[in-house]
């Protein structure tokens, strides 16, 4: 009986502690990927968003961090816990695309604000948008698109192009070929997870292409570089940041030296918040920052920068504060279109030897104050 | 699509099959002598690539580097065996089912632990690395032909083991009659645990291998294991030949049928559907030849037991 009373009290306590943050400042439910195999991204988001609430000095945002295993079904089960037990009124967090189409609609549809810090499947900014949904990081699309703008301004004329067979390859094959002018030597798609392209190689050598292009994210990307580089074969390679970023390339090695990819952020763009961003985030974790951690940063202070003029209790005011972006981002300009997704400019990097590491450095923009493709499909 | 490109091809069907038959290997063993259902294979094989990431970052040496690998991985093997495993081969296989994917789990948490969460560096050394000209002109890297090597090496190795030793024998007796051997005085627990450190130093050396050309990453051994046990149902459970065979039909099957299946449907389909359908159609592939298999020869190709 007792114990039956203790622990109904310890139960009721939790109740009350949840409650009570109600009051004041504001509650962040973050669900990410912090194990597994994509632990990597989720751990940089997590780490970039921290970094920046840490810096801003304010104590009255609280956030609560769960690890969602790449899942969609424990992401939904933590979506709903967040919303209806821990009552959160900002949600984050999820880096891929088949989560976020598991969870977004739905706490959008909750009355909640969602800012996605990666993730932005072609649904959320087309006719699937929600006037609560933002994206501070791009629509899907936006890389390969600037990958195909770059191929065609390099005076490629013949890619050879390869992306999983799965919705996101399928959007990244569809984006390259909606800038690039050229022909195509030859479109393949592998399978999701797939680890040994010497097939897909061989048949790149007996193609007569001039340029490959691939999207092949993590170690779908470090297997086909290293293998690509040892097979011989000495065509350009242009790809989108997600095989290039800074977890990864320590793995690919030389290999990689040289590959032209497409991103929105590097640690070389020239404002001084996103010099102050490399140096401290190093500073704090002893790494180079990623793009995802870059992203994770500018989240926050996006977050940051709305509650300043408005809280998210007054729904209209908050979603105002946010379509203004009023922050300074890594990115330097930034601005939402009319689906809250980004418009922004889009470079090319190269990948280079720094020392013992190896990064990237800006060589040109691909892109300039680029939207996406599915903005006029959106109405709120 | 020309000659060389299908012989160019079939190496690498054959290169990927050599490579699944040093997981498929050590798993038949596993399960033919012991009935053990390991699940935590997979997760030998990430040992063994994670070990000869460490050992060739810190040494240089590549060969330094696969000796670390099956090291690494044949110990861990023992711990496993005589921590967990050898609690539970009197249990059914659910139990087993159930311990070994929590080993998984272990594994694979513990790995992150140790090493982070971001992949690890391994390349093929210098004087593997690039293509060589192989008669007739095709241009093949010559690592994938250093792992043809290795994997028939292994398996000439491991048919000798098996048909000519006395190890072998009382491993033969061991698939036949466990009870029996037992009675005739041979030391069983003492046999498991060697079977079971063999196999996982194979997983092991079969991760340090792929891993030069993959990416090292924790969750790396689970996709292999699948393909592993289709090979091993394929072959038929507990032999060594048929584990083999197996690996060389099924890598054949997925490289051959990734190629080949969407140029076939180009023929009676738009372009952009046959690719799409094609390349779904391959991926299913290995899994209706493993069908097909079962139909004909429900105890796999050279399955003793029904």
């Amino acid at each position: 009986m007792k114990l039956k009373t203790l622990a109904l009290s310890a139960a009721l306590m939790a109740l009350a502690g949840g409650a009570s943050a109600d009051g004041h400042g504001v509650k962040v439910g973050m669900i990410t990927t912090l194990s597994g195999g994509g632990a990597g991204l989720g751990i940089d988001v997590r780490d970039g968003f921290m970094l920046a609430i840490a810096q801003s000095g304010r104590d009255d945002i609280e956030v609560i961090i769960e690890d969602d295993q790449r899942k969609p079904d424990v992401a939904v089960q933590l979506a709903d816990k967040m919303i209806q037990a821990e009552n959160v009124d900002v949600m984050t967090g999820i880096i891929w695309s088949n989560l976020a189409m598991a969870v977004v609609p739905s706490a959008t549809a909750q009355g909640k604000f969602y800012l996605s810090p990666n993730a932005g499947p072609s649904a959320l900014a087309g006719a699937g948008c929600h006037e609560n949904y933002f994206n501070v990081a791009w629509q899907n699309d936006n890389l390969h698109e600037a990958a195909g703008a770059h191929a065609t301004s390099a005076g490629y004329t013949n890619s050879f192009i390869l992306a999983p067979n799965y919705p996101a390859g399928q959007d990244a094959l569809t984006g390259y070929k909606r800038t690039y002018e050229g022909a195509l030597a030859g479109e393949i798609f592998t399978q999701l997870g797939q680890t040994d392209y010497a097939a897909e190689i061989a048949q790149i050598r007996a193609s007569d292409a001039d340029s490959v292009f691939f999207f092949l994210p993590g170690g779908m990307g470090i297997s086909f570089l290293k293998q690509y580089a040892d097979s011989g074969i000495d065509l350009p390679v242009v790809g989108p940041a997600f095989s290039f970023d800074q977890g990864i390339l320590q793995a690919v090695g030389d290999a990689a030296l040289g590959v032209v990819n497409t991103s929105q952020w590097n640690k070389d763009i020239d404002n001084p918040t996103n010099a102050a961003f490399v140096e401290t985030f190093q500073a704090e974790y002893d790494r180079l920052p990623s793009l995802y951690a870059s992203q994770g940063f500018d989240t926050a202070n996006l977050l940051i920068s709305a509650l300043e003029t408005a809280s998210p209790s007054d729904a209209d005011a908050f979603r105002a504060a946010l379509q203004a972006a009023d922050f300074d981002s890594t990115r330097g300009d930034f601005a939402f279109g009319p689906n809250h997704h980004p418009i922004q400019d889009i470079y090319a990097r190269e990948v280079i030897k720094e020392g013992d590491i190896y990064t990237n450095k800006i060589i040109g923009v691909a892109l300039e104050n680029h939207g996406d493709a599915y903005a006029g499909d959106c109405s709120f | 699509m020309t000659t060389l490109l299908i012989i160019e091809q079939v190496l690498n069907g054959l290169q990927f099959g050599i490579m699944l038959f040093l997981m498929a290997a050590g798993l038949t063993l596993i399960f033919g002598v012991m009935g053990l259902i390991n699940l935590a294979h997979g997760s030998l094989y990430m040992v063994g690539a994670f070990a000869a990431a460490a050992v060739a970052g810190l040494t240089g040496s590549f060969v330094l580097a696969l000796m670390a690998a099956m090291a690494a991985a044949a110990i861990a093997g023992v711990l496993v065996e005589t921590v967990v495993i050898r609690r539970l081969y009197a249990a059914d296989h659910l139990d087993q089912v159930l311990a070994t994917f929590a080993l998984i789990l272990i594994f694979s948490e513990g790995t992150r632990w140790v090493f982070g969460s971001f992949p690890l560096f391994l390349n093929i050394p210098a004087y593997l690395s690039g293509p060589i000209t192989l008669p007739g002109g095709i241009e093949y890297p010559l690592y994938r032909l250093f792992l043809i090597g290795i994997g028939l090496l292994v398996a000439a190795g491991l048919g000798l083991l098996i048909t000519r030793t006395r190890i072998g024998i009382q491993i033969r007796a061991g698939e036949n009659d466990r009870e029996m051997i037992a009675a005739l005085g041979v030391d069983i627990s003492r046999l498991y645990t060697l079977v079971f450190a063999l196999g996982a130093a194979l997983a092991g050396l079969a991760g340090a291998l792929v891993g030069a050309i993959q990416s090292v990453q924790v969750g790396m051994g689970e996709p292999v294991l699948i393909l592993a046990f289709v090979v091993i149902v394929i072959g038929g459970i507990g032999s060594i030949k048929g584990a083999l065979i197996g690996s060389i039909l099924v890598g054949l099957t997925d490289t051959l049928g990734g190629i080949f299946l969407p140029q076939l449907f180009k023929l009676f389909m738009e372009p952009a559907t046959a690719q799409t359908s094609g390349s779904a159609l391959a991926s299913m592939a290995i899994y209706i030849l493993m069908a097909a298999v079962l139909i004909w020869r429900p105890t796999g190709l050279f399955g003793a037991r029904a």
